[in-house]
């Protein structure tokens, strides 16, 4: 304990500094634009069950897909120093099989469900696997190789079903994408939390936490040590694939259709964006999952904040990059390193006087 | 992507000269149709669909197709309909422009030409009609059709498509005239560019402000859905007899089940329909009375809606 507090004197919170900054500074925004923003009440939905609701659970729910795709694009980044640009399309896919293979059935059930999440599972990671496959193997850069399933991906979703948008409905998927019986938290929260529990006891009883890491800081030196980098890389987008369909399934639950033209639309910028956010290099190397999901949280904040301002419709793209662009530059190394300067000079000037 | 357009023309070239040696002399009225792709929307899928079966050999028809979002493969496609000698040439561009050289070819060599669903933007001159929507008239049904509910207030949430197009400058004008008259109050004026999810956001962030609202207008089925999901979870009722009215459009089939269902009051429709129109001026053999004709716009009240509504007029399945 005393040494983590020392750790902390030293470090402050490290890499997480910038996204908890940036959570402060709209949490302090919106408490003074309207103190009542964040206040949270009960009330009972259409279907009878007692749920949570107000912005703050806006916030944490409809950042759900954003915070999942996030964990797995840390991974691709600090693997392969690039971005995976095909998650949205990637999506749409997973969504556009899980839609198909519940059709296929008379009925939907909980098994059926199950199937059909396995199978949108098991497609996602075939094309993280072709991602991979592309960047380990053949040594594409990562926002070149991903960019083939960007084009195509939405035009494949469509043939899967063949229909502009198909529909779904089952109090099942209800509570998948809303709120299931008796539980006020709204369910997409704990799936977020039950992938982020999954990741962590992965990266706690394997090594796959270092070995990211050293094939990212140095892939030379990381195969040296006997380490097989391409199938490191070729994990990560599998992994990644994992979690595109996990967002991708509840993304459809959420309403029980699916558009393969507008799910999770343009949701690989706001995902590497959710990245770079936390902290994380896009560079690859060193990364810390807690940082990205924060930075997920980060950008859904803002958005339901301009919602709530009711910026016109034109202008909201225009405010979020404003916001962004402060966020990044002062996120930069360059930034950082200044303000290190300004800090340190001023605890040595303290210093000084207590020695006198 | 060039060389895939490439390998495209190609196969559409070879499809060509196939369809050209198959060409026989039964006498049937031949009629190419140069269209966007049906995987473009529900819209066109429900617009290819109509061709297809208006134009049939049933019917008298010998019809040729090409599906593009690309001008220039479809100037390609027109050209190569043109070279077959078909008697009628219809068309619905992917862009207005580039089309003069083309069109007056086929005037040239008699083929008669029909404009459907988009304009272009050459003289009238080269073409018989134009056959397309008035999507300002489409909004003002829909306005109309709220207007007539006699409410004691409009508080209106009013969620738009994407920003600039032809769908959203027509679906919003009319509302926008209200909000203006002060005769409806303009609760949140939002883009969701047509994205469902993003229209469910927008709606929250409105139960959350705590603010009145009794009318969803959105700009499309899905967006619909969106907010009506915003509604079932922060406990709302809506539709017939509920608290909040729900209007869409596109008239998809599922959303003309939801306002069957009374949980939704209005769908409009901008009517993928042109088939039909078309086909009887051209057995009429006479000249259209007016270069452009207005295809009659749809909308559906839940309290009138009938099941054989759905199945003529719902788009998809």
């Amino acid at each position: 304990m005393k040494d983590g507090s020392k750790k902390f004197l030293k470090n402050g919170l490290g890499q997480l500094t910038i996204p908890l900054i940036a959570v402060a500074l709209l949490v302090i925004f919106n408490l003074i634009r309207d103190p009542s923003f964040f206040s949270i009440s009960i009330t009972h939905n259409n279907v009878g069950n007692a749920v949570l609701s107000g912005n703050l659970i806006s916030i944490i729910n409809g950042a759900s897909e954003l915070a999942i795709l996030a964990i797995g694009m840390t991974l691709v980044t600090a693997a392969t120093k690039g971005q995976d640009i095909s998650v949205g399309a990637a999506a749409a896919i997973a969504g556009s099989v899980f839609v198909k293979v519940l059709k296929s059935g008379s009925e939907i059930s909980v098994g059926m469900v199950l199937l059909a999440f396995l199978c949108a599972c098991l497609v996602a990671m075939i094309f993280g696997a072709f991602n991979g496959t592309l960047v380990a193997v053949f040594n594409i850069q990562p926002m070149i190789a991903t960019l083939i399933l960007y084009t195509c991906g939405r035009s494949i979703a469509y043939w899967i079903n063949g229909g502009a948008t198909p529909t779904v409905n089952s109090p099942i998927l209800n509570a998948i994408g809303s709120f299931a019986p008796g539980i006020p938290v709204p369910t997409p929260v704990i799936i977020v939390i039950a992938v982020t529990i999954l990741f962590k006891l992965l990266f706690h009883f394997t090594s796959l936490e270092i070995l990211t890491q050293s094939v990212g800081i140095n892939q030379s030196a990381a195969r040296l040590n006997g380490i097989n980098t391409t199938f490191i890389k070729l994990l990560s987008f599998i992994l990644l694939g994992v979690c595109v369909s996990v967002a991708g399934c509840i993304g459809v639950s959420r309403l029980g259709l699916i558009n393969h033209e507008t799910l999770l639309l343009d949701v690989e910028m706001d995902a590497i964006l959710a990245v770079a956010i936390g902290g994380n290099s896009l560079g690859g190397g060193k990364f810390k999952i807690s940082g990205s999901i924060i930075g997920a949280y980060v950008i859904q904040m803002l958005t339901i904040t301009l919602y709530a301002m009711k910026v016109s419709s034109t202008d909201v793209k225009a405010y979020k990059a404003i916001v962004i662009v402060l966020l990044v530059v002062i996120g930069s190394p360059v930034v950082k390193e200044r303000f290190r300067k300004i800090f340190k000079k001023g605890k040595s000037g303290t210093k000084g006087v207590e020695a006198a | 992507m060039r060389r895939f357009s490439k390998v495209l023309s190609l196969a559409l070239v070879v499809i060509m000269m196939f369809a050209l040696t198959a060409c026989g002399g039964d006498g049937s009225i031949k009629v190419g149709v140069v269209n966007n792709p049906p995987s473009e929307s529900g819209y066109r899928e429900a617009n290819v669909k109509d061709m297809e079966a208006v134009f049939s050999k049933e019917n008298g028809y010998e019809l040729k197709t090409a599906y593009s979002l690309k001008n220039d493969e479809q100037l390609q496609a027109a050209q190569g309909f043109i070279t077959e000698g078909v008697d009628y040439l219809l068309i619905s561009a992917a862009e207005t422009t580039g089309w003069d050289e083309v069109l007056k070819k086929a005037k040239d060599a008699g083929i008669k030409v029909y404009l459907f669903d988009r304009m272009i933007d050459v003289d009238e001159s080269l073409y018989e009609a134009a056959v397309v929507s008035d999507m300002a008239k489409e909004g003002e049904t829909a306005v109309n059709w709220l207007l007539s509910q006699n409410l004691d207030e409009y508080n209106v949430i009013h969620i738009q498509g994407a920003m600039g197009s032809d769908a959203q400058i027509g679906r919003t004008g009319a509302l926008d005239a209200q909000f203006a008259s002060g005769k409806m109050n303009k609760v949140v004026q939002q883009t969701a560019t047509w994205d469902e999810a993003e229209a469910k956001k927008i709606v929250e962030s409105v139960i959350n402000s705590g603010e009145d609202f009794n009318v969803i207008y959105a700009e499309n089925d899905g967006m619909a859905k969106g907010a009506v999901a915003a509604l079932d979870e922060a406990g709302i009722t809506h539709g017939v007899d509920g608290e909040v009215i729900v209007m869409g459009f596109d008239c998809n089939k599922w959303a003309l089940r939801e306002l069957k269902a009374g949980a939704w009051n209005y769908d409009g429709q901008c009517s993928p329909f042109q088939a039909k129109i078309i086909s009887d001026l051209i057995k009429s053999g006479n000249a259209p009375s007016s270069k452009k004709i207005i295809n009659e716009e749809k909308g559906f009240d839940a309290k009138t809606l009938t099941d054989a509504d759905i199945d003529t007029y719902g788009l998809g399945e």
